[in-house]
């Protein structure tokens, strides 16, 4: 004995059940009714199966009682009646779909066929099947009914699937028939589902879907007004064409019924025929007091009538511009926005125009009076007056805008001969000749023909200066011209370096040498730094910002306006001056190092762009060699100025303007001058500094070149004694202070030792080299004597002063001079790459 | 038993050895305590940064992971993160425990030369030798900084955040402070900082000179000359009191000032070559130098039996 057979189906049952003997076995018939109602409108079909099963075991209190009572299933409550019952309608067979059924009236329809009704009999009242009030718990429409559960499931399989509304059957099975489903059980079928157990018809499990079962193509079986698709229901199908839009409503739904008579139609009235010479805005006719002098002007102006605008004054508001209607409403006007043209004219200019106008106007006046006078005389005389007219309604007409006008509309471009009598009549205008359109109209034409043409001429001036009236109100002027060529600059500028750095001379710190800027913080930066943003309502980040020139080095120079330093002298004695009053700093070094590393790095710069320009490669070349060897035989004037320009600076300053102008405004040779002397003076006093300086530079130097050039001193030499050559080489090095020098990164294991031994060695060189360099800068510098050049000046401090040895220098400085520049370039250039 | 207050001495100066520590990275490119001075940083030549604890000499993790020297490193205020910048143009964030890299912030056109945390450590202030300063933040995953200083005109050499200000010096003759002001100081800057009452700025310039300014007025409050700082990039600071005025020098000493005096008090022998790089303990008198390829910790006189 298992499991099973325990069970409520087993052969010993354990489980307590009711038996068949105390079941009920009395089915509430009604009750299943209602419950087949609610399965079938149930979106799963057979859902309520579930509910089938389970049945309740015993029947209620009610039932038993009314039995007792001689009740009998299938009747209904209540006292016997005498008539016959009628026939119960709903067979437990059908279903039936969608709202539930109206109740019926159990006196509804007494028009059965009564056969036999004896008197003695009475009957029990028919039954009441129980309405179904479901509340509306959705959204649908009125009587909505999703897709049907049924013919979704249980399409018949042999059916032509025919979704584009040719199968009557398969749309009419969306109308709820429910006598398809004929006797088959609630339950998925169809082949691809198989054949469930209970299926009744073996339907083909085996039919392959085949292609021919779809439709391919969009035939016209459609019932061709296209209102419905295939689920259009079956009477709007057999409608007769005309009626189906108006009798087809859909599936009329309970308590609506359609309606006998049809809607008349809206009559529709076609919109009235404008007259061919409407005009859609209205003009108010001035004014004009009916007396006899002005008779024949009423009559023009009757004549033309909505042609034009008449009098500016009286112009309707369409045609005012937002500063005209301003005006009228006395607002003032708007003072950023440059309205016209004229503003950007210069004073004489304007003048000149003022006064043309007024002459026009002049003459104006003087041809109405003299119009008016012609037109007392002869009415006939109408060619004028028009004129007339068109000539006084713009003023302006004749004044600046024609000119600009003229330029480029050309509103008869098709008709060249036409444009050209326009642009005559605009010149005419623009003269103040207020006979313009007369003269320049063609005399051959008609009447006719030249009315007309008056008229558009006029228009068509006006409509070009309104328009740009309007178009130049609605859009303002850039504050800033909006050229490419320029580029935002910080609004607040420093002050004059060349003031702070007197002040700095003179240690007088303080407001002269604070700035202060207004600087907008990230409103996210600010919340990092939990400080409330200090400007909250702006969406600046940064500096505020202005235009300015935008290939112009001197923006990124900080340079303040040119301070036009006469290049030499008034420099050096400057020089002097600084170097006077700050008697215990002295030029250093590297200040000066510092100094033709920037200019190099322009040098650079510029080379590097003639380079891509095209052809001087030879002249770059030599720039960079002599700026790195100095050599002086090869001095350019390039050079030249900017070692004068660097001179005065001192104190590792920017070189002054005039270095600059002299690079990229153009190349006017300088004219030296120089102050020898001073420089000795200084040098003198810095030659300690000096010494111990360049020890090390020259060992950072050497250090570098001795690991990886120690195959080939010679070549490198040239390049070896300066530190700031090197670092001109290095890009990497290019700008800001150096970093402390690296021994050696490849050998770096081995630390200090080694470094060490080649420290001395180094020194050994620096030593030698140092006396190369003196010679070498001592030659320059008689040379520079000799060309009368500025090249002294270059690197005043760098030409350590000691006039001792300059006597062997020549061997040295033929030997760098022999090599090529070209090859010397070459050389540098491969040099960090070594070193790395 | 209740000894009377002590005389207010004058402060130790940090003169005696207590270790030398090789780093191992190539030349040492900066040493830096962290925020409470247990530790520190040095980063290298050789594309590493390193924790050390100075005091006891041992080495505590390896921070690899630039491409290029490391120039600069921070620590953050709860000590959870580092963030380092170089010559590769990064700026990397990293986690101090596992030693990986957090976020790498790319977008300078040159080396970094200083890297500085804000106050809570939720933003990275760079600056770059393409004379920008930008500030990335920590906490979004945003690849582009908060916002980019673009005001200097030549490369920023140095950064220093108070709690609500940025000192920057570049190698112009001027330290811009933001909320913004411009100190107008002679000479390329290579280095700055804020005394501790963050009133003051250090300013130390390539003519051998160390200024210090009032930060409000830009007034000229001290000058410290003696030492040589000429060429290259050197560190100068203040001590933990504000007492002293402290910097590097090319000559191979770390070079004392009285602040208020502006005397030389101390020339500290270091070495031979250039002193690279300082940091100063933020609570004791305890001095971190890096030279070449190592650094040397220094402690007051008092203290040195500790070995």
């Amino acid at each position: 004995m298992d499991e099973e057979d325990l069970s409520e189906f087993g052969i010993a049952p354990k489980a307590i059940v009711t038996t068949d003997d105390f079941a009920s076995k009395t089915k509430d018939r009604l009750q299943e009714k209602a419950r087949q109602l609610a399965a079938a409108a149930a979106p799963i079909p057979g859902a309520m199966l579930l509910d089938d099963l389970i049945t309740p075991a015993k029947l209620s209190v009610g039932f038993e009682l009314l039995r007792k009572m001689g009740w009998k299933e299938g009747q209904g409550v209540g006292p016997r009646v005498k008539r016959r019952p009628r026939r119960q309608k709903p067979d437990p067979g059908v279903k039936i779909y969608g709202c539930a059924l109206p109740p019926r009236g159990s006196e509804g329809s007494e028009d059965e066929d009564d056969d036999y009704l004896p008197d003695n009999v009475t009957f029990a009242p028919k039954d009441v099947t129980p309405v179904d009030f479901t509340p509306k718990d959705n959204v649908h429409g009125l009587a909505y009914k999703g897709l049907d559960p049924h013919q979704a499931l249980f399409g018949t399989p042999g059916e032509h699937l025919n979704f584009l509304g040719g199968g009557s059957e398969g749309a009419s099975n969306l109308l709820g028939n429910v006598g398809l489903s004929k006797g088959r059980k609630l339950g998925i079928s169809g082949q691809a589902f198989g054949v469930g157990a209970l299926e009744e018809e073996d339907d083909d499990i085996y039919a392959t879907e085949t292609l021919s079962k779809y439709d391919t193509v969009l035939k016209d079986e459609e019932p061709g007004d296209g209102l419905y698709g295939w689920t259009a229901p079956r009477q709007y199908r057999n409608q007769k064409e005309p009626e189906r839009d108006l009798r087809y409503i859909g599936k009329i739904l309970d308590g609506f019924s359609l309606a006998s008579k049809p809607l008349s139609s809206k009559k529709l009235y076609p919109p009235p025929q404008l007259p061919r010479d409407y005009r859609p805005v209205h003009y108010f006719r001035p004014v004009v007091p009916a007396t006899s002098e002005n008779s024949h002007l009423l009559q023009v102006l009757s004549e033309s009538s909505g042609k034009a605008g008449q009098d500016p004054g009286t112009y309707s508001r369409h045609q005012l511009n937002a500063s005209k209607r301003g005006q009228l409403l006395g607002e003032t006007p708007i003072q950023g926005s440059a309205t016209s043209v004229l503003e950007f004219l210069s004073q004489k200019d304007r003048e000149r125009i003022k006064e043309m106008k007024q002459v026009s106007d002049l003459k104006a006046a003087q041809a109405k009076a003299r119009s008016l006078a012609q037109n007392a005389a002869s009415s006939r005389l109408q060619s004028s007056t028009p004129d007339l007219g068109h000539c006084s309604q713009h003023p302006t007409l004749g004044s600046w805008s024609a000119a600009t006008r003229a330029s480029n509309f050309k509103p008869f471009a098709k008709d060249p001969e036409k444009q050209r009598r326009y642009e005559e009549f605009l010149a005419h205008m623009k003269e103040g000749q207020k006979d313009a359109l007369e003269r320049c109209l063609d005399p051959s034409m008609t009447e006719w023909e030249r009315g007309r043409e008056r008229e558009e001429f006029a228009r068509a001036a006006q409509l070009y200066v309104s328009s740009h009236v309007t178009l130049s109100s609605r859009f303002t002027h850039a504050k800033e011209e909006d050229d490419s060529d320029q580029v935002e600059v910080p609004r607040d500028q420093e002050n004059d370096i060349n003031d702070k750095q007197s002040a700095v001379k003179m240690k007088m710190f303080g407001k002269l040498t604070r700035d202060t800027f207004e600087w907008h913080p990230d409103k996210l930066l600010c919340k990092r730094f939990n400080v409330p943003d200090p400007y909250p309502g702006s969406t600046l980040v940064g500096l505020p910002r202005v235009k300015r020139d935008k290939y112009s080095v001197f923006n990124f120079l900080t340079l303040p306006e040119p301070t036009s330093l006469p290049t030499k002298p008034v420099s050096s004695e400057k020089g002097q001056q600084q170097h006077g009053s700050d008697k215990s700093r002295k030029l250093s070094r590297w200040d000066t190092s510092k100094l033709e590393r920037k200019e190099d790095s322009i040098s650079e710069f510029l080379s590097l762009a003639r380079s891509k320009v095209g052809p001087p490669k030879q002249e770059s070349s030599p720039l960079v060699n002599k700026e790195e060897e100095r050599v002086p035989e090869s001095l350019s004037d390039k050079t030249v100025d900017k070692g004068a320009a660097s001179q005065p600076e001192g104190e590792g300053s920017r070189p002054s303007m005039d270095l600059f102008k002299a690079i990229f405004a153009s190349s006017s040779d300088g004219k030296s001058s120089s102050s020898e002397e001073e420089q000795d003076d200084s040098e003198n006093d810095q030659e300690g500094t000096e010494e111990a300086n360049f020890q090390s530079s020259q060992e950072v130097a050497m250090v570098e070149s001795a690991v990886t050039h120690t195959a080939e001193p010679v070549p490198c030499e040239p390049a070896a004694p300066f530190p700031i050559q090197k670092i001109q080489i290095d890009e990497r090095e290019e700008f800001g202070p150096r970093l402390p020098p690296v021994f050696c990164p490849n050998t770096r294991q081995k630390l200090e030792t080694p470094q060490r031994e080649k420290h001395k060695k180094n020194k050994e060189k620096h030593k030698m080299k140092k006396e190369h360099r003196r010679k070498r800068e001592k030659k320059k510098k008689h040379k520079k004597h000799k060309h009368k050049s500025k090249q002294k000046n270059k690197k005043p401090e760098k030409s350590s002063s000691e006039s001792s040895d300059s006597s062997d220098s020549r061997s040295d400085e033929e030997e760098t001079a022999d090599l090529s520049p070209r090859e010397l370039l070459r050389r540098l250039k491969c040099f960090p790459l070594r070193k790395q | 038993m209740a000894f009377p207050e002590p005389r207010p001495q004058a402060p130790e100066l940090p003169q005696k050895l207590l270790k030398t520590l090789d780093c191992g990275q190539g030349a040492v490119r900066a040493v830096r305590f962290n925020v409470d001075g247990n530790y520190c940083l040095t980063c290298g030549s050789d594309k590493t940064l390193k924790l050390w604890n100075p005091l006891r000499g041992t080495l505590l993790r390896t921070y690899s992971g630039h491409g290029y020297e490391v120039l600069d490193a921070a620590s953050s205020i709860d000590n959870s993160s580092l963030c380092s910048g170089g010559g590769d143009k990064t700026v990397v964030l990293w986690d101090v425990a596992s030693g990986q890299v957090v976020r790498k912030f790319r977008g300078h056109a040159g080396k970094v030369n200083t890297v500085q945390f804000n106050e809570e450590a939720t933003v990275i202030l760079s600056g770059s030798i393409d004379s920008s300063i930008r500030c990335w933040d920590c906490r979004s995953r945003k690849p582009e900084p908060v916002q980019k200083l673009e005001e200097a005109r030549d490369g920023i050499s140095s950064v220093k955040v108070s709690d609500h200000e940025i000192l920057v010096v570049g190698t112009t003759r001027s330290t811009q402070l933001h909320p913004p002001a411009i100190l107008f100081t002679p000479g390329p800057i290579t280095c700055t900082c804020f005394s501790r009452d963050g009133q003051c700025t250090l300013v130390s310039s390539l003519d051998s000179t160390l200024r210090l300014l009032d930060k409000d007025t830009g007034e000229l409050l001290g000058e410290y000359t003696g030492h040589k700082n000429q060429q290259y990039k050197l560190d100068c600071c203040l001590n933990e009191r504000d007492t002293h005025v402290i910097s590097c020098s090319e000559n191979g000493k770390v070079f004392f000032w009285d602040l208020v005096e502006g005397a030389l008090v101390l020339a500290l022998p270091v070495g031979s070559s250039v002193v690279q790089s300082l940091a100063y303990h933020p609570t004791e008198p305890c001095l971190l130098t890096a030279m070449g390829g190592s650094i040397q910790c220094w402690r007051e006189e008092k203290e040195g039996g500790a070995g």
